[in-house]
């Protein structure tokens, strides 16, 4: 295990995001959460626990709140997630656990099973306590892990438990991935992240930042490790294809979130337009206005019934005084040296459903900053593409793996995350580095799960 | 035709009262002050928290137990009688007579064991204007040791002699107050009675200790490090209560009037006590949880309920249900009933198949969604299909077509399925579900005549033992 100062200590987070960020989970006293976890009908093969992707055994985790045993509920959690806390905050849970709590059909208000995790959770951060598992027996295996995202950091936790070292390599210097740089700030804040990724450092897991992995070096990690996993999430955001996109006052999403979450970015211009309505795109529109934005306008070539963002971050996006423009088109950036405008173009549905730009409805915003939020591409060119089985199988751009076992039409490689999935969240991406972590271990004890 | 208007007036061994709800002897009645203020709120009487024998109190005195984040689900004290001078207690009684003469005060007293002694205080209560006596057998701490209290009502002969003393000098109703911790309480009861008690009273507090502290390891309620036994009471204790009622009640030689108590919060309390056929009713702990307001939804609540059932006075139901109690022997072995799970109701939470198959007969199971039906798959296989399931984020964008779930609606699979042919009738399922109403216990026609068990030994018709026991792994 490296010896290192801890991540947290190495980041400080900047003041005035944290003023204008706050906390959107306000957490739960202690004898709130008592009093909620009591609500809990302690379902038998709980609908919560189906629904959550890794599976946590939500009932039991809940029902040891109740009962006061609230180090046994962490450690319930995290067996099942290791980064429960960061879930705890960045789950659309009510899509998920809470979204199939019986207690829709019963009094209509679902156990706040989040926030009751985020209470178990930040229990046991504030207990100082060790992460309440031991690395396995050392195996003599090694893993190499690509990408410091939650994928490989939940199956650098199965690896590190079962005994397999387990490297992750990352071209940041921080680990953590989208956890880190991509989540919301009022959701999930870049320390926590770090905070908790320190705890899975006590595992033995080992980190080479700033190592941006090319074909090259794949190569060389494939003959000296026993098994790769790709936890490399997707590519950049799309470009738009249009006049003026190189112009300052031109950026992305991700770039957007990361930089203010990590402090680089304080201050917004007056008048941002975001171009996409995924929720990607309104965590960006919802961060110009906090950054003190004067008008936040998403741009979307279809109706709102279309968006592909969830409707409670359309909702929270409205209540933060978001503009929405649908069905239309940005046809041309223009500025001279930097953004001055941007051009929209109506679309008009034809009859299969496609969308045309309509001729004459071209209309113009002044605006300083365009935030690109339109989908990311993949990140596969440095895979092996060589013949028979060396190939990593991909379709639609992403890596076809075995969902049980995580691995890739090439043995040798495992793979987890946005990267399979096409883009879901940080609870898809640890049941798939766990399910890969477990599928790795059998298969390097000769047990070779796929088909 | 209408019937006429309901009332809560009534007469308990002869002491007329505008409602049947008094206070128990106990800190809710311990000066002239508090129970004025209960009188005000609409409390048809208060016994007076027991006066006699000088005492000193401890601190701390009271301790309880919660339930599933429900507080004071059971009341334990070590509190002891009145510590006020008895001049105090007898001027202030007279006082409230005086202000509030409608109203009912019982003198509680608690004295020791001689003669003369109960002559005098039963003297000065009854010259102070109380409306009646209850002599205090029950309480089960501190008192005790000094022979008084449980330690009288604990022995039937003790409590006739003490009881026939009073008798000798008392011109108003004498109620004599049972301890629950005893093995049988009508032997206290019919020794009261032989000795010419009015009425009775039950039940006092049952002896208790609620509770160690995990970080301490010191009892509750902790007085410098120790504790002691104390008085246990409140919602915890009212089935105890409710059936050394019927005891009392459905033996002559000890029923009387009885005043009932245990755990009566609410008019529904009050009503079952009466049913089983208590004169009136005595509150406490429900008094010292939310305070004497109460008192105004629990004559409201009680008037609507006799309203609805057509019952004019507290006398039309008073010991309606004491028949309906009788002894296992006679309980009919051919009345079938089997559980039936409303699925329109059902909200999925499988309470009812884990407690069946854990804590019952192996007769609810989860395969609504089956071939056939499937009665080997146990609890264990449920939840290891499960375990395999593979789970993802629903997102709109990449799960185009995929059936979105509604929530409205519980699924078919999470429905158990009743085998009503292995169903015992036990209630344990209905009673585990968090839905009123959604598991009914449903009457199946056997078309056999009522046989108990008495009728059956004696037509030489001796069952052969156990039923047969599912073999699930088979």
């Amino acid at each position: 295990m490296s010896q290192r100062a801890s991540y947290r200590q190495q980041f400080s987070p900047a003041p005035e995001i944290a003023a204008k960020f706050g906390d959107i989970h306000p957490p739960l006293g202690s004898q709130a959460a008592t009093v909620e976890a009591n609500r809990c009908l302690y379902c038998f093969d709980a609908p919560c626990t189906a629904a959550c992707p890794t599976h946590i055994d939500v009932p039991r985790f809940i029902k040891k709140i109740a009962s006061g045993n609230l180090a046994g509920s962490a450690r319930t959690i995290l067996d099942a997630n290791i980064l429960g806390a960061s879930c705890s905050r960045a789950c659309p849970v009510n899509v998920l656990c809470e979204g199939s709590c019986v207690m829709h059909r019963y009094n209509k208000q679902p156990i706040q099973i989040g926030r009751l995790q985020q209470f178990a959770m930040d229990s046991f951060h504030a207990s100082g306590n060790p992460l309440p598992f031991e690395p396995g027996e050392e195996t003599g295996r090694s893993v190499a892990l690509i990408g410091a995202g939650p994928a490989s950091l939940a199956c650098a936790a199965e690896l590190r438990r079962r005994g397999i070292r387990a490297t992750i390599h990352d071209a940041r210097p921080l680990p953590g991935g989208l956890n880190t740089y991509g989540i919301a700030e009022y959701k999930l804040t870049l320390a926590d992240s770090l905070h908790e990724i320190d705890l899975l450092a006590q595992l033995g897991v080992e980190f080479r930042f700033e190592t941006p992995v090319d074909a090259a070096l794949l190569a060389q990690l494939e003959s000296t490790h026993d098994a790769i996993f790709l936890g490399i999430g997707l590519g950049g955001i799309h470009q738009l294809g249009v006049a003026g996109e190189q112009l300052a006052g031109v950026t992305n999403a991700l770039d957007l979130i990361a930089g203010y979450k990590s402090g680089l970015i304080t201050t917004s211009p007056a008048r941002v337009a975001v171009v996409g309505a995924g929720n990607t795109a309104i965590d960006a529109a919802i961060a110009s206005v906090r950054l003190g934005a004067v008008e936040v306008h998403m741009i979307y070539r279809r109706g709102a019934e279309h968006m592909s963002a969830f409707s409670f971050e359309y909702e929270h996006a409205k209540q933060e005084g978001v503009n929405f423009f649908w069905h239309v088109q940005p046809t041309a950036i223009r500025g001279t040296g930097s953004v001055e405008s941007l051009q929209l173009t109506r679309l008009a549905p034809t009859t299969d459903g496609s969308l045309i730009l309509e001729p004459g409805s071209e209309f113009t915003l002044p605006i300083d900053l365009v935030v690109l939020a339109i989908g990311q591409g993949t990140h596969t060119t440095f895979l092996p593409n060589g013949s028979g089985s060396a190939t990593i199988q991909l379709e639609r751009g992403r890596i076809v793996i075995d969902r049980v076992s995580g691995q890739t039409s090439n043995p040798k490689y495992f793979a987890g995350g946005d990267c399979t999935n096409g883009g879901r969240e940080v609870v898809d991406a640890v049941a798939d580095g766990k399910r890969a972590g477990i599928g790795i271990a059998a298969w390097l004890e000769g047990n070779h799960v796929h088909a | 035709m209408s019937t006429p208007k309901p009332t809560l007036e009534t007469t308990f061994a002869g002491i007329k009262c505008m409602n049947p709800f008094w206070l128990a002897s106990a800190p809710p009645t311990n000066c002239g002050e508090q129970v004025m203020r209960a009188f005000d709120a609409g409390w048809g009487g208060a016994v007076w928290k027991t006066i006699g024998a000088p005492i000193t109190n401890v601190s701390s005195r009271y301790s309880s137990i919660d339930w599933d984040g429900h507080r004071m689900m059971g009341l334990n004290n070590i509190e002891l009688i009145s510590d006020r001078p008895t001049e105090v207690n007898l001027r202030e009684i007279a006082e409230v007579k005086r202000r509030y003469p409608k109203n009912i005060v019982i003198a509680s007293l608690m004295v020791e064991s001689k003669r003369e002694t109960w002559h005098e205080i039963v003297q000065r209560a009854e010259d102070a204007g109380a409306d009646g006596l209850e002599l205090n057998f029950g309480c089960p701490h501190g008192m005790s040791e000094r022979g008084m209290g449980s330690a009288v009502g604990q022995v039937p002969e003790y409590c006739e002699q003490i009881t026939s003393w009073v008798k000798e000098k008392a011109r108003t109703p004498v109620i004599v107050k049972l301890t629950p911790n005893i093995s049988d309480i009508r032997m206290p009861a019919r020794a009261a009675k032989r000795a010419g008690a009015d009425a009775l009273s039950a039940i006092n507090t049952i002896n208790s200790i609620t509770g160690i502290n995990l970080d301490n390891f010191q009892p509750n309620p902790n007085v410098d490090g120790k504790s002691s036994h104390g008085g246990y009471c409140g919602p915890a204790v009212k089935p105890i209560a409710l059936n050394m009622v019927q005891q009392v009640q459905s033996d002559p030689a000890a029923a009387l009037p009885l005043s009932g108590i245990g755990g009566i919060g609410t008019w529904r309390d009050a009503a079952e006590f009466i049913l089983l056929g208590c004169g009136n009713v005595q509150v406490c702990t429900a008094v010292m949880h939310y305070g004497y307001r109460i008192i105004e939804d629990m004559q409201d609540g009680l008037l609507a309920w006799m309203a609805e059932k057509g019952f004019t006075t507290i006398d039309d139901f008073r010991g309606l249900s004491l028949p309906n109690v009788t002894d296992w022997k006679y309980l009919n072995l051919n009345y079938k009933i089997v559980a039936r799970i409303h699925e329109d109701l059902c909200i999925g939470c499988q309470l009812c198949y884990t407690a069946c198959w854990d804590g019952a007969h192996q007769c609810i199971h989860l395969d609504r969604t089956a071939p056939a039906p499937d009665t080997t798959r146990t609890p264990a296989m449920v939840e290891a299909t499960s375990a395999q399931r593979i789970s993802t984020t629903p997102i709109p964008k990449l799960d185009s077509g995929g059936a979105a779930h509604s929530s409205a609606i519980t699924p078919l699979e999470r429905i158990p399925r009743v085998d009503e042919e292995h169903c015992v009738g036990c209630n344990l399922c209905a009673l585990v579900c968090p839905v009123e109403n959604c598991i009914t216990m449903e009457q199946i026609n056997n078309g056999l005549p009522p046989q108990n068990w008495d009728e059956r030994t004696s037509a030489g018709l001796v069952p052969e033992g156990a039923r047969e026991v599912m073999n699930t792994n088979g």
